[in-house]
C-alpha cells in the first residue's frame, strides 16, 4: 500500500531517506489528552442519564392509584430551581473568563457564587423532595415515583459533588494560582457543570412541563 | 439468611455486624469447608513464602503501586488465571451433578448450593476471567504497538485494575460468609428482587459487579484516549496494527455498554435496600425493563469480549503466514460494523418475552446480519494463510481450532436467530451449547494464542512446545466432547439450570459431555505444566533478538522484556506492518544520542481506593452501614488528597537509558 513515495517530508532525513525514529521527543503537553477523556467519562454518565429517562419514559404513567405529577409539581417552585442551575452556569462560565485573563480573585469569587447557587438549587430541590415526601409521596409509592426520584435525584448527587469538586478546587487554585493543571482542572468542571445544565433542561421539560400535560 | 433473628444480644450486634451471624459461614456445606481449608492452607503457604524471602517491599513497589501499563497488564492476566481455576471449579461441579442425577438419584449438591454454582460460574467467567484477560493484553500490548511510552492516565490504570481486583475479592468472598446470588448470571427480577432473594446473595453479585465496573469503564476510557492521542508520528488511523483497531472498537463499546450495567443495577440496589418499585410485579414496576436494560449492556458485552480476540486472530495468522494481512481495510470496517450492529439486536435474548412479530423479526435480521462482517473477517484469515507459508507454531494451531470451532458457533447463533426456532430452543441446553462454542472457541481460543504468542514479549522466552500442544489437543478435543451432547440435549427440549433428571434415556449425554469436562480439566492442567515448564526451561527458551516469531508490527522492535520506557525513541511509522516494514528497509538501532525519558511516578492510591471499596462494600452487602458510611468517605477523602499531589512524573536519566540499549545491543550482537 504505502510506497516511500507517500511518505509525509516531515519524516523523511536530509538525503530523502524514511526516518525511523526521531531523535528528539515530540513534545506532548501534559495532559493533553484530559479533556478527551473526560469528554468521554461524560459521555459514559450521560448514557445512565439515559437509561434513568428511558425508564421514567416506561414508569412515568405508573401511578399505582397514587398521585399523579399534576398532583405533585409546583411549577413556579421548579421555575425558580432551573433559574438557580441556568445563573450558576452563567456564573461558573464568567469563572472562565476570568481564569482566561489570570486572575485569581476575580476565577475564586465567580467559583465561590457559582457554588452559591449550586447549594440554592440543592436546597430548593431538598424542599420540593421533603414536601413530596411529607404528602405521602415517596419513592416507594408506585413506580411513577420510584423513577421520578431516581432521575432527579440523580441529577442532585451529581450536582452535591460537583460542589464538592468546586471548593477542592478552589482550595487548589488559593494553594498553586492558576498553574495549568489546575486550569484543566477547572475546564473539566466547567464540562461537568455544564453537562448537568444540559441534562436539568431535559429533567424540567420531559419531567415536569410534560408532567403536567400527562 | 439469619434463621432466628432474634438473638439476646441482638441491638448491639446488629448495630455493628448488621446482618452477619455465625449462620453465614457455612459450616454445614463439607465441600465449602474444604474448600475454605485449601485456600487457607495454600493462602497461608504463599504469605509465609513472601514473607520468608521479604518480597513484601518488591511487590508494593514494583507491583502493587505501578502505573507501568506492562506490570497492570501482566496482574490483570494473572487476576484472570486465578479466577479461571474458581470458575472452571464450578464448571466441572456441575457436570458431575447433571452426570449423577438420574434414577431417583439427588447427585451430591443441593439445590441451594447448585443454584449458586451456576450463578458464579457465569458472573466470574464472564466478568473476572474473560474481561481482566482481555483487558490485560490490551494494556499490555496496544501502548507497544502504538508505539507509546504508557497510556494516556497511568495511575487511573492502576486503579482501574484494583478496582476490578476489588470487584473479584468481593465475589470470592460469597463463598465462605453468607452466600451468593442464586438466580442465574444475570440476576432477573422478581427472583432478584427482595422478596424472593431476601438473603444476601443478590447483594454481593450487585456490589461485585458495580465496583468491578467503575474499572472496566475507567479502562474504557483511559485505553481510547491513549489510541487517539498517543500514537507514534506517522501512524494514521488506517495504518494502527489491527489488534490495537479491534481494542479501539472493543473499548467504544466498553463506555458505551457498562454505564446502562451500572444504571440497570443501581435501580435494583432501590428495589432491594429502599424498597422501590422499579422491577416490582406490584405498585406499578416492570420487570421486563430490568431484562431489556441489562441486555442492551448484556450483548455489547459479547462483542467487547470478542472483538479485542479477532485483532489478536489476524495478527496470529499475519505472522505465522510470514504476509500482510488480507484485506486490512475490510477488516476494519467489518469490525465497525459488528460494533454498531450489537447495539441493535438485545432482544433477541427474549423473543418470547411477546413483543410482536414486527419487533421481533427487526431484532432477529439484525441479529443474522452480524454473520456478514463476520464471515468476511473469516475469509480474509483464509486467504491471508492462503499461499503464505504457514508456521504451525502453538498461537497458530490455536488460530485454527478457532476458525474451526467458532464457525459452527456462529451458525448456531443464526439458527437462534430465527424468532420461531428460538421460540423452541429459548432457555434450552442448545443455547447453552451455542454460547459456550463462541466464548470458547472463540475468546478463550483466543486468549490461548494471545497467550503463547506475547509471552516471549512479557518475560524473553518462549513457552514449552511439547506441553502446550497437550494443552491444545485435550482443549479442542474436550471441548467439542463437552458441548456437542449439549446441543443435541437441547433440541430434545432439556432446559437450561437442571439439577436432577426423570428421563433416563438422556443421562448418557450429560456422562459424555462430563468426560468432555474432564478433558478439559487436562488441558488446563497441561497449561499451567507448560507454564511451570517453561519457566524452569527458561535458559533454553531464551529470545535475545525481541523478536522470535519475524514479527511484522512495532511491538516487536523493542527488546524481551521491554524497558521500563518501551522504546529509547519514538518511533516512525511509513506502513501498516511498520516492524516488517522497518527489517526490509533495513533499518538500524540508533547506538547513540539517547535523551532523558519522562515517565510518570508510582503511586499507592490505586490500591487502597480499591481496599476501600472491599470495605464499602461488606458494609452494604451485610447491612453494617457504620462501615459502609465510614469507608465512603474514606473513599472522598483519598481520592480528594491523591489531586493535592501534583508531582507525578520523573525522568529516566540518559545514562540508565544508555546502560540499557547498551545491553540490549550486546544481546542483539551475541545473536549474531
Amino acid at each position: 500500500m504505502a510506497s516511500v513515495s507517500t511518505i509525509d517530508p516531515a519524516f523523511l532525513d536530509k538525503d530523502g531517506n524514511p526516518l525511523f525514529h526521531l531523535a528528539e521527543e515530540p513534545h506532548h503537553p501534559e495532559g493533553s489528552s484530559t479533556m478527551l477523556g473526560f469528554w468521554m467519562y461524560l459521555m459514559s454518565d450521560c448514557l445512565i442519564f439515559a437509561c434513568l429517562f428511558a425508564t421514567y419514559a416506561v414508569l412515568g404513567g405508573s401511578y399505582a392509584a397514587g398521585p399523579g405529577p399534576k398532583d405533585l409539581f409546583d411549577l413556579e417552585l421548579v421555575a425558580l430551581n432551573t433559574a438557580m442551575l441556568l445563573f450558576s452556569s452563567i456564573t461558573y462560565g464568567f469563572a472562565m473568563l476570568s481564569m482566561e485573563k489570570n486572575r485569581v480573585a476575580a476565577t475564586q469569587g465567580w467559583l465561590a457564587i457559582t457554588g452559591l447557587f449550586g447549594l440554592a438549587f440543592l436546597g430548593i430541590e431538598m424542599y420540593e423532595f421533603a414536601h413530596l415526601i411529607h404528602e405521602g409521596a415517596t419513592p416507594m409509592r408506585s413506580g411513577f415515583l420510584s423513577a421520578f426520584f431516581a432521575l432527579v435525584g440523580t441529577h442532585g448527587l451529581h450536582v452535591t459533588f460537583g460542589i464538592i469538586w468546586l471548593v477542592t478546587l478552589m482550595a487548589q487554585v488559593a494553594k498553586k494560582g492558576l498553574i495549568p493543571a489546575n486550569q484543566r482542572r477547572l475546564m473539566c468542571l466547567s464540562m461537568f457543570w455544564h453537562f448537568l445544565d444540559v441534562v436539568w433542561i431535559g429533567v424540567f421539560t420531559f419531567v415536569y412541563l410534560m408532567g403536567m400535560l400527562r | 439468611m439469619s434463621p432466628h433473628p432474634a438473638s439476646e444480644n441482638s441491638g448491639i450486634w446488629k448495630l455493628i455486624f448488621g446482618r452477619l451471624d455465625w449462620s453465614a459461614i457455612p459450616i454445614h456445606e463439607p465441600i465449602l469447608i474444604a474448600t475454605f481449608l485449601a485456600v487457607a492452607v495454600g493462602g497461608a503457604a504463599i504469605l509465609g513464602l513472601v514473607t520468608k524471602y521479604r518480597l513484601w517491599g518488591m511487590l508494593w513497589r514494583d507491583w502493587f503501586t505501578t502505573v507501568d501499563h506492562k506490570r497492570i497488564g501482566i496482574m490483570y492476566m494473572i487476576l484472570g488465571l486465578i479466577m479461571f481455576v474458581r470458575g472452571f471449579a464450578d464448571a466441572i461441579m456441575m457436570r458431575i451433578q447433571q452426570a449423577w442425577a438420574f434414577n431417583g438419584s439427588e447427585g451430591y449438591l443441593n439445590a441451594h448450593h447448585y443454584d449458586q454454582i451456576f450463578t458464579a460460574h457465569g458472573v466470574i467467567m464472564i466478568f473476572f476471567v474473560a474481561m481482566p484477560m482481555i483487558t490485560g493484553i490490551m494494556n499490555y500490548m496496544v501502548p507497544l504497538q502504538i508505539g507509546a511510552r504508557d497510556v494516556s492516565f497511568p495511575f487511573l490504570n492502576n486503579f482501574s485494575f484494583w478496582m476490578t481486583t476489588a470487584g473479584a475479592v468481593i465475589t470470592m468472598m460469597s463463598l465462605f460468609v453468607g452466600e451468593f446470588a442464586r438466580t442465574g448470571w444475570l440476576a432477573y427480577p422478581p427472583l432478584s428482587g427482595i422478596a424472593y432473594s431476601p438473603g444476601v446473595g443478590v447483594d454481593y453479585y450487585i456490589w461485585g459487579l458495580q465496583v468491578a465496573g467503575v474499572g472496566t469503564l475507567l479502562s474504557g476510557v483511559n485505553l481510547i484516549a491513549t489510541i487517539v492521542k498517543m500514537r507514534a508520528p506517522g501512524m494514521t488511523m488506517m495504518k494502527l496494527p489491527i489488534f490495537v483497531w479491534t481494542s479501539l472498537l472493543s473499548n467504544v463499546l466498553i463506555v458505551a455498554a457498562f454505564p446502562v450495567l451500572t444504571a440497570v443495577l443501581a435501580l435494583l440496589s432501590l428495589d432491594r435496600y429502599v424498597g422501590t418499585a422499579f422491577f416490582t410485579n406490584d405498585m406499578g414496576g416492570n420487570p421486563m425493563m430490568y431484562v431489556n436494560l441489562i441486555w442492551i449492556w448484556g450483548h455489547p458485552e459479547v462483542y467487547i469480549l470478542i472483538l479485542p480476540l479477532f485483532g489478536v486472530f489476524s495478527e496470529v495468522t499475519s505472522t505465522f503466514s510470514s504476509k500482510r494481512l488480507f484485506g486490512y481495510s475490510s477488516m476494519v470496517y467489518a469490525t465497525v460494523v459488528i460494533a454498531i450492529l450489537s447495539y441493535l439486536v438485545w432482544l433477541h435474548h427474549f423473543f418470547t418475552m411477546g413483543s410482536g412479530a414486527s419487533v421481533n423479526s427487526f431484532f432477529g435480521i439484525t441479529t443474522m446480519v452480524i454473520s456478514i462482517p463476520t464471515g468476511a473477517k473469516l475469509f480474509n484469515w483464509l486467504f491471508t494463510m492462503y499461499r503464505g507459508r504457514i508456521r504451525f507454531e502453538l498461537p497458530m494451531m490455536w488460530t485454527v481450532a478457532f476458525m474451526l470451532t467458532f464457525v459452527v458457533g456462529g451458525m448456531t447463533g443464526v439458527l437462534l436467530a430465527v424468532p420461531p426456532a428460538d421460540f423452541v430452543l429459548h432457555n434450552s441446553l442448545f443455547l447453552i451449547a451455542h454460547f459456550h462454542n463462541v466464548i470458547i472457541g472463540g475468546v478463550l481460543f483466543g486468549l490461548f494464542a494471545a497467550i503463547n504468542y506475547w509471552w516471549p514479549k512479557a518475560f524473553g522466552f518462549k513457552l514449552d512446545k511439547k506441553w502446550g500442544v497437550r494443552s491444545f489437543w485435550l482443549w479442542v478435543v474436550g471441548f467439542w466432547v463437552a458441548f456437542m451432547p449439549l446441543y443435541i440435549l437441547g433440541l430434545m427440549g432439556v432446559t437450561r439450570r437442571m439439577r436432577v433428571f426423570d428421563d433416563p434415556s438422556l443421562q448418557i449425554w450429560f456422562q459424555i459431555a462430563a468426560l468432555g469436562a474432564f478433558m478439559i480439566a487436562g488441558g488446563i492442567a497441561c497449561m499451567f505444566i507448560q507454564f511451570a515448564v517453561s519457566i524452569i526451561n527458561r535458559d533454553k527458551l531464551r529470545d535475545t533478538t525481541g523478536d522470535p516469531w519475524d514479527g511484522r508490527t512495532l511491538e516487536w522492535a523493542t527488546s524481551s522484556p521491554p524497558p521500563d520506557y518501551n522504546f529509547a525513541f519514538t518511533p516512525v511509522i511509513h506502513d501498516t506492518d511498520a516492524w516488517a516494514d522497518m527489517k526490509k528497509r533495513g533499518y538500524q538501532r540508533p547506538t547513540g544520542g539517547y535523551r532523558p525519558i519522562h515517565m510518570p511516578s508510582n503511586t499507592g492510591t490505586g490500591i487502597i481506593l480499591g481496599g476501600l471499596s472491599v470495605a464499602f462494600a461488606v458494609g452494604m452487602i451485610w447491612y453494617m452501614w457504620w462501615l459502609a458510611g465510614l469507608s465512603f468517605i474514606g473513599i472522598l477523602a483519598v481520592a480528594i488528597g491523591h489531586t493535592f499531589n501534583y508531582k507525578r512524573d520523573y525522568y529516566i536519566p540518559q545514562d540508565v537509558v544508555e546502560r540499557t540499549e547498551g545491553e540490549h545491543m550486546r544481546q542483539l550482537a551475541m545473536q549474531g
